[in-house]
């Protein structure tokens, strides 16, 4: 089935910047299938190699090993006008001097088109865009979400069959951002083009993305749906990025995981070994130390109330390291309120807690 | 209330700046007005005024060396200032993408003729092309200028360049255009401000030199500033204030205009 090819195949990746011992690892070996029509995030902390694996995709940049398959093409040593992608850049990258229609559609001049098409094709790109009458102003008279706006029908216009974006979100105020998300997810249901977005923002992540790469030190820490990455993190690393999971160092003992101070909790793994448990914030209960039963944490003292208006979260002392717990709102009707200093315990939820290897 | 108050940081509300600054406007304009007064002298004396009259003017105008002698520095810039753009652009372009160690080491070496006296460049130049066969005249002239005016040229077109988006080509290659097009759609508008400040300063330069050209013009190829000394050595009249008085005209006007330029495109 068409849908089901593979928009971008990426083999044995790898780009080293430098030489010698002063050589840097940029990207190490990367293997990578991204499906046809799909929203697919490459999600991690800055330097994590993210930026640079799209422009590896996009050609700005070329690979010292492996190999780049774009819709079963090897594109290997070809530059970006050789490619069919496309870029939303990270400032946008208008060009100045041009209008609006004039950017929009600038590709499709360098690739020689008919002039009505270009016309037809603009109109069609600005209204998909929602900037229907701003076809003759200038990028400095636009704001910042129109400016993004711009960006994504020069992208766009082209038809690519892949699109790129490089935290094309990055540079809008909170507000605007949260909007752009539903209709950067729409724009990619619509046109049915695959997107690959880079963030290191995990809400924007998790918001908008079919499947998420998680990042760092230039390899793939985890792949999966973001329902994955977020409940089974595979890792230390993705479950402390994504969502701040509570990592707590932990020794497998003949009865569970044994965590100094907290007791211990049902876990299985090979006797001694030193492993992390971690457990998200969201999915813990606080309970008066006097509740504690076997397989609860504590006790523990309340450190810090922290009101965040639709939550209500506690950092709690006594264990190796501070721990967090997180209530929603509703969760607190009925349920008796800590204040600092008052001793309790944390309840987990049935499979809430995951073992990691240290 | 501001936290930090600038304006008692700011050097203009110290004590004495107003003179001070007067002072220094004056000692540096002084001259170039009793330059231009004494242009319009009645009478032949250069340090006595009797009366004002065009007649100075006149004579230029009529001076058939002196209209040769400018025609010499006008072509003689606009070559070489022309050139030297060329040149300087495809310098910076080169150098704003090197690594930061070779960029400055890149920029030293083309900036090091603004350091050495001029002197010693003149007589250099004059050694090399007497030694190279290459003799005096409009040629010679032309190589040395444009060699003097690259560093010039090259500042402005380096400042606007650097504060260029570098994505914008990538975008401009994204969007499938070839790198010649790239340059000609994209980087050669944006630099367009940049190239034009180069070039007028370069001619300026061109125009204003002196000592290179004294070293290097032969018969026929002398230039307006070394006309103007040879007249001086004819005894002084109104008239070298007069031609000098147009010469500060036009770098004033060139000046103006670059000035113009940058700012519409700030």
């Amino acid at each position: 089935m068409q849908d089901q090819e593979d928009a971008c195949r990426l083999t044995g990746l790898g780009r080293t910047y430098g030489k010698g011992v002063s050589a840097h690892r940029a990207l190490d070996s990367i293997d990578l299938t991204i499906r046809a029509n799909e929203f697919f995030t490459l999600l991690g902390p800055s330097g994590c190699g993210k930026t640079t694996l799209l422009r590896l995709i996009g050609g700005f940049d070329q690979p010292t090993a492996g190999e780049i398959a774009i819709f079963g093409r090897n594109v290997a040593g070809l530059p970006p006008e050789d490619r069919p992608v496309n870029t939303v850049f990270q400032n946008y990258a208008l060009f100045p001097h041009l209008t609006v229609a004039e950017n929009v559609g600038f590709a499709l001049r360098m690739l020689g088109r008919p002039k009505a098409e270009i016309a037809a094709t603009v109109a069609r790109m600005v209204a998909l865009v929602g900037l229907e009458g701003m076809e003759h102003r200038r990028p400095d008279q636009l704001s910042g979400g129109q400016k993004q706006r711009v960006a994504l029908a020069r992208a766009l216009a082209p038809g690519p069959k892949i699109l790129l974006l490089d935290e094309p979100l990055s540079a809008l105020d909170a507000k605007l951002r949260q909007r752009m998300r539903s209709e950067l997810k729409a724009l990619q249901r619509e046109t049915g083009i695959t997107f690959v977005f880079v963030t290191h923002d995990q809400d924007e992540a998790l918001a908008m993305s079919d499947r998420i790469a998680v990042m760092q030190g230039g390899r793939v820490q985890q792949l999966g749906k973001p329902e994955e990455i977020y409940e089974a993190p595979a890792n230390r690393f993705v479950a402390d990025f994504i969502g701040g999971a509570n990592l707590i160092p932990a020794r497998i003992g003949a009865r569970g995981a044994e965590a100094e101070g907290l007791g211990v909790v049902p876990a299985s793994g090979d006797l001694g070994a030193e492993v992390t448990l971690a457990i998200r914030p969201e999915r813990l209960a606080i309970l008066p130390a006097g509740q504690q039963q076997p397989g609860d944490l504590g006790p523990l003292r309340v450190a810090e109330r922290i009101y965040m208006g639709n939550e209500l979260s506690f950092r709690l002392e006594g264990a190796l390291v501070p721990l967090h717990v997180t209530l929603p709102r509703g969760g607190l009707r009925g349920a008796q309120d800590f204040t600092p200093g008052d001793a309790v315990c944390l309840r987990a939820e049935p499979g809430a807690i995951r073992v990691l290897s240290s | 209330m501001a936290l930090f108050d600038a304006r008692a940081k700011d050097i203009r509300n110290l004590p004495g700046f107003g003179l001070t600054a007067t002072l220094a406007v004056a000692f540096l304009y002084a001259p170039i007005v009793f330059l231009v007064l004494y242009s319009f002298n009645a009478g032949r004396s250069i340090s006595r005024l009797d009366g004002l009259s065009w007649r100075w003017y006149q004579a230029v105008f009529a001076n058939e060396e002196i209209a040769g002698a400018a025609l010499n520095s006008v072509l003689l810039a606009v070559i070489a200032a022309s050139v030297a753009t060329v040149m300087a652009t495809a310098a910076a372009l080169a150098m704003v993408r090197m690594k930061v160690r070779r960029r400055a080491a890149a920029y030293a070496v083309l900036n090091f003729p603004l350091m050495v006296p001029e002197i010693v460049t003149a007589i250099a130049s004059l050694i090399f092309f007497s030694s190279v066969g290459l003799g005096l005249g409009f040629g010679s002239l032309v190589i040395a200028h444009t060699t003097f005016c690259i560093p010039f040229a090259y500042l402005p077109i380096t400042a606007r360049l650097t504060s260029m988006d570098p994505a914008l080509e990538s975008a401009a290659a994204d969007l499938y255009a070839r790198p010649w097009t790239q340059f000609r759609l994209i980087t050669l508008p944006l630099l367009a401000p940049g190239l034009m400040s180069g070039w007028l300063l370069a001619f300026i330069v061109s125009l204003d030199d002196f000592i290179i050209s004294s070293m290097l013009s032969g018969p026929g190829s002398t230039t307006l500033p070394v006309h103007i000394y040879s007249m001086l050595r004819l005894g002084i009249t109104p008239e070298v204030n007069a031609v000098s008085s147009l010469m500060v005209l036009a770098s004033a006007l060139v000046v103006i205009t670059s000035g113009l330029i940058a700012r519409k495109h700030s």
